[in-house]
């Protein structure tokens, strides 16, 4: 019985799960992902126009979270919320350890940290658009809100594409962490079937393999929108 | 509101752990600086035979989580039997050992990529220069090359150290008792873990912080020559 068997569809055979596990992976990364855009556009936006206040609060923000493990980070939001959730449950009768689910947790936690990121790579993109382009626009009547959705937007997601394909990257492997609060993603998968069949190397591996065709297929759709963005600049 | 004997009891125990974080990420880069020179190097080297291993090498472990390759190694190399009864077992059933050699192997794919390109910054006119006054390649390489490129390569590498020191706290999760270890101990003991987690964020700040700052220092160092010199009192006082 080989471990090609073992890593199989077929009876016995742990593909599904594992196959089940980089979905719980991808969607995990992704909401992250997307929380930390939320984030990051917020940020750059604090610390480009923001005040004095605003400002501070998001260089504080970036510095602090670009400063500590992320494990920290996940561990803050799966026991953090169970010091509020646990004492709030018992005045329902519930009793025992209540935190977030890990999947929510886990999402937060990622978004928060690449947020930090993010909020770097937009405010570097939007400082990287043109000020005579928005000028142009201006100088033609546009509104504040067609300036943005027809110029600025477009400008910054072609400057900043190549440092969120970083953050993207970063998110994905970042996800692995989420595995300590028990969510089943492609980690923890391979550690149950570590555990259950005691063939450790073999799970642990088809997880790296996991990881690296996730990794190489985004890398390659990443590589190709960029090439899209850049046909305005591109030398014919 | 605040419980400040509680904060304070946290960071002295917190900071018994310091230690194993600090050894960890300096060892780790230590070694892994080794490997990543020898990795640039030949990736350089032209050969295709070295290159091309390399390439992959890089390739692999940077697009794997790096908890992932930890539990490869102190998981998984268990798995064979020839490995279990080798002489390299007394090492490879340690944890320390485990996390040291995955970090250092995790860091070596990413610095030898800012080595490689600290060395090809090197300006071939220099290089030239130094081969006309018929240096070998060893004291070209000693006096010339990495020099230009350790300088080229400080900015890059500090940011490397940085995530290293960040990186050490998977440690805990294969039983290591550092800084993460201690405070995710902390909080199954007494459930505070907002509080834990706020002094041992700070204590990784605050390592982070000196680390930045000995940066400066040492790049001060190295980049004299782009300062104007200083002025003395005595040219001053000539009015040139």
């Amino acid at each position: 019985m080989g471990s090609g068997f073992l890593l199989g569809f077929g009876e016995n055979g742990w593909g599904p799960l594992l196959l089940h596990g980089a979905v719980m992976t991808m969607a995990v990364a992704l909401t992250g992902f997307g929380i930390g855009l939320l984030i990051g556009t917020t940020g750059a936006w604090a610390k480009l126009k923001g005040g004095y206040l605003s400002r501070g609060l998001a260089d504080a923000y970036t510095t602090i979270l670009r400063g500590i493990p992320d494990l920290l980070v996940i561990y803050l939001f799966y026991f953090g919320s169970s010091a509020v959730l646990t004492p709030l449950g018992g005045l329902f009768g519930a009793s025992g350890f209540i935190s977030l689910p890990g999947f929510l947790a886990g999402s937060l936690a990622i978004g928060l940290v690449s947020g930090a990121y993010q909020t770097e790579v937009m405010r570097g993109a939007y400082r990287a658009v043109s000020s005579g382009e928005i000028e142009a626009a201006i100088a033609s009547g546009m509104s504040q809100l067609t300036l943005f959705r027809r110029i600025v937007a477009p400008l910054v997601l072609r400057h900043a594409l190549p440092g969120l394909g970083n953050v993207w990257q970063l998110v994905l492997k970042e996800s692995a962490l989420v595995s300590v609060t028990g969510l089943v993603e492609i980690l923890r998968t391979a550690q149950i079937g570590a555990g259950s069949t005691g063939q450790p190397f073999t799970f642990f591996l088809a997880a790296a393999v996991l990881y690296l065709v996730i990794s190489s297929i985004s890398g390659w759709l990443l590589r190709r929108t960029e090439w899209r963005l850049t046909r305005g600049t591109r030398p014919v | 509101m605040m419980d400040f004997s509680f904060l304070y009891e946290t960071l002295l125990t917190l900071l018994t752990g310091v230690p194993l974080t600090l050894k960890l990420a300096v060892s780790s880069v230590a070694l892994g600086t080794v490997l990543a020179v020898a990795l640039a190097l030949a990736r350089l080297s032209g050969i295709f035979m070295l290159a091309w291993p390399t390439r992959f090498y890089v390739f692999v472990f940077r697009s794997t989580p790096l908890l992932v390759q930890i539990f490869l190694i102190y998981h998984g190399l268990g798995q064979f039997h020839a490995i279990r009864t080798s002489f390299l077992w007394p090492i490879l059933r340690e944890p320390y050992w485990c996390a040291l050699i995955a970090l250092s192997l995790n860091t070596a794919a990413y610095s030898s990529e800012v080595i490689r390109g600290a060395l090809l910054s090197v300006p071939p006119g220099q290089i030239e220069a130094a081969r006309a006054c018929g240096m070998r390649t060893t004291v070209l390489y000693r006096r010339i090359v990495f020099p230009l490129a350790l300088r080229q390569a400080l900015p890059a590498y500090g940011n490397e150290f940085i995530l290293m020191v960040k990186a050490t706290s998977l440690a805990s999760i294969i039983t290591l008792m550092e800084v993460t270890g201690l405070a995710a101990k902390l909080i199954s003991q007494s459930f505070r873990a907002i509080e834990i987690l706020v002094v041992a964020g700070a204590i990784y700040l605050l390592i982070n912080f000196l680390v930045t700052r000995l940066l400066q220092w040492a790049d001060y160092g190295l980049t004299g020559h782009l300062r104007l010199p200083p002025v003395s009192a005595d040219a001053l006082h000539r009015g040139a």
